[in-house]
């Protein structure tokens, strides 16, 4: 069943002035349950403004959304309980910090929802863990901390939440490689041992490549594709005319299927790249 | 070539602490080269940037730029006209509240004649690829436009030497190409010395030197094929290498005889149709 679901969801911003623009233009698409969904598009493609809807953040101009099958703007009151059940985190999150310590500001959402203290102290703990923090960071301030522990001190405080849905907008801008690897691997061992459905925005495929099981592809405002992660890497050539980058990977082996060499199955990560490479001197008796 | 930027046994830390964020570097930069500076968060990379146009001075040792020492107070508005800087964050960076003037700020306060203002104000909005743009209010744009406006700021200024301190991390794969090829136009067309701080291998594989940063000291300087070629040492120090040395590597690992001095696309599909034909 699709967790999230839109309807025709459209957005316009500044409405009514000279510079009114529609960012999200008749939207429709269905998110199953535990899907790793990587969003991809350029600056201005429409994909921030489409995820700040999924919780609740901004209201569709027209057209609808469904939560666990529930249009989220039946009962105004509620939209509290969505954004307990649609966690997000924004770009460059550590700037959201204030609490004066680590423990306190990862509590600070699970004590909005008015959990137990038994039930706040085990998910600061637990998340604490899951995002690579030690035990004597969370009496420590926050800003204390170098910017990847602050940044993984943010996404702990909305994975404290246990949402149904975490989006993640561009959780590795700015962070160095390994700083980069450490939070992507972290958030992909949350979606799989809770099982939750994980949106990551990211303007790195290689990155996409890496965890996500679909891709959605935003451009001009509109859905471009919406497939399972092989299939959107199909059509590589298109999704780079539109300004967005596929991994070099993917584009060594779209050169060599010009040049007459090509397989069966799409190569965009270097791991696969090095199995089918392999397989093909075995085949051909090379090695 | 003459060297244009040189640092002399150059140490620094900040006041009242015992570390020292920078230990003994030693290097120069010629006139017209463009050389890339890798490192984790933290390695110094960034400090030695502020040491370029005299943001920080030495707490021992010296630096020179063009042969004026930084520590010279008097002389401190001649080094900031040769070596300008482009930092991470735009919206630290933008002053005025229309584009265009944002983009003359500096040459008003150098007094530049008005009809030239006009000319390098028009000139650089074009060649970051925001003229359409020169109107609006720098709220109203994107985080990568704004960063390519003040990119604009530092180029109307004509300067010998920029240094960007990772000015694509904020930006989209569109607007991370333009830069890169407004940054090496520059470099090219106008022989402008280029220091580029950046996470992105891509990126650093372009430029003709390298220099590898790591607890403050200099650990690789040398040409990317060189050093991209030391895989486990970059990744030891939490850096990277493009997917095709990667693939090199991961493919030497298993045995094959794959040359180690690949980095770009097409060096690599050429060994790869050599191996499978």
């Amino acid at each position: 069943m699709a967790i999230l679901k839109t309807e025709e969801l459209t957005y316009v911003y500044s409405q009514g002035t000279p510079f009114e623009k529609t960012a999200v233009d008749h939207v429709s698409l269905e998110i199953e349950k535990g899907e790793f969904v990587g969003v991809i598009g350029h600056t201005g493609s429409g994909k921030s403004t489409l995820i700040q809807h999924f919780n609740g953040l901004l209201k569709p101009t027209s057209g609808k959304i469904y939560l666990d099958g529930e249009d989220i703007w039946a009962d105004k009151t509620k939209i509290r309980q969505v954004r307990f059940k649609v966690g997000l985190v924004f770009q460059y999150p550590e700037y959201q910090i204030f609490e004066d310590t680590v423990y306190k500001d990862i509590a600070f959402g699970p004590k909005n929802m008015k959990l137990s203290e038994n039930e706040i102290d085990g998910r600061v703990r637990r998340t604490a863990v899951s995002v690579g923090l030690t035990e004597d960071i969370l009496n420590k301030s926050p800003f204390e901390l170098s910017g990847g522990q602050k940044r993984r001190v943010a996404i702990a405080g909305v994975m404290a939440m246990e949402p149904e849905v975490l989006i993640l907008d561009e959780p590795t801008a700015g962070l160095d490689p390994k700083g980069r690897d450490m939070i992507l691997s972290q958030i992909s061992h949350y979606h799989k041992t809770t099982g939750c459905t994980v949106l990551l925005v990211s303007h790195s495929m290689e990155d996409v490549a890496k965890f996500a099981s679909k891709i959605l592809v935003m451009n001009d405002s509109k859905v471009f594709c919406y497939d399972k992660t092989a299939e959107v890497f199909k059509r590589t050539e298109e999704i780079s005319s539109m300004g967005l980058s596929v991994p070099q990977i993917a584009r060594v082996f779209n050169i060599l299927k010009n040049k007459g060499l090509s397989f069966d199955e799409e190569v965009y990560t270097v791991k696969y790249a090095k199995e089918l490479i392999i397989r093909e001197l075995k085949k051909r008796g090379k090695i | 070539m003459e060297n244009f930027a040189e640092s002399v046994n150059l140490d620094f830390k900040y006041d009242g602490e015992d570390v020292l964020v920078l230990k003994d570097i030693n290097i120069s930069f010629k006139q017209g080269e463009m050389t890339a500076v890798l490192g984790h968060n933290g390695c110094g990379k960034s400090t030695l940037a502020k040491h370029l146009n005299a943001i920080l001075l030495p707490s021992g040792g010296t630096v020179y730029i063009d042969g004026i020492d930084t520590k010279d107070e008097n002389r401190i508005y001649d080094i900031r006209q040769r070596v300008g800087m482009v930092f991470q964050n735009p919206d630290n960076q933008i002053v005025a509240t229309i584009v265009e003037e944002d983009v003359a700020f500096a040459l008003e306060n150098l007094g530049v004649q008005s009809d030239e203002i006009r000319r390098r104000v028009d000139e650089a909005l074009k060649a970051v690829g925001m003229y359409e743009y020169r109107m609006h209010a720098p709220h109203q744009l994107s985080g990568g436009q704004k960063q390519r406006v003040a990119i604009a700021g530092i180029i109307a200024m004509r300067p010998r030497c920029i240094v960007l301190d990772e000015p694509t991390a904020m930006l989209d794969p569109k607007g991370r190409a333009e830069v890169m090829k407004t940054v090496k136009e520059l470099n090219s067309k106008y022989g402008i010395t280029i220091i580029l701080i950046t996470h992105y291998m891509e990126e650093a594989a372009q430029c003709g030197r390298i220099i590898v940063m790591d607890r403050g000291k200099v650990l690789m300087d040398n040409s990317p094929k060189q050093v991209f070629s030391r895989v486990e040492e970059l990744k030891a120090v939490g850096l990277d290498v493009p997917q095709v040395t990667e693939l090199v590597y991961e493919l030497n690992k298993y045995g094959l005889k794959l040359d180690t001095h690949i980095i770009n696309e097409n060096e690599c599909c050429d060994a790869l149709l050599k191996l499978l034909s």
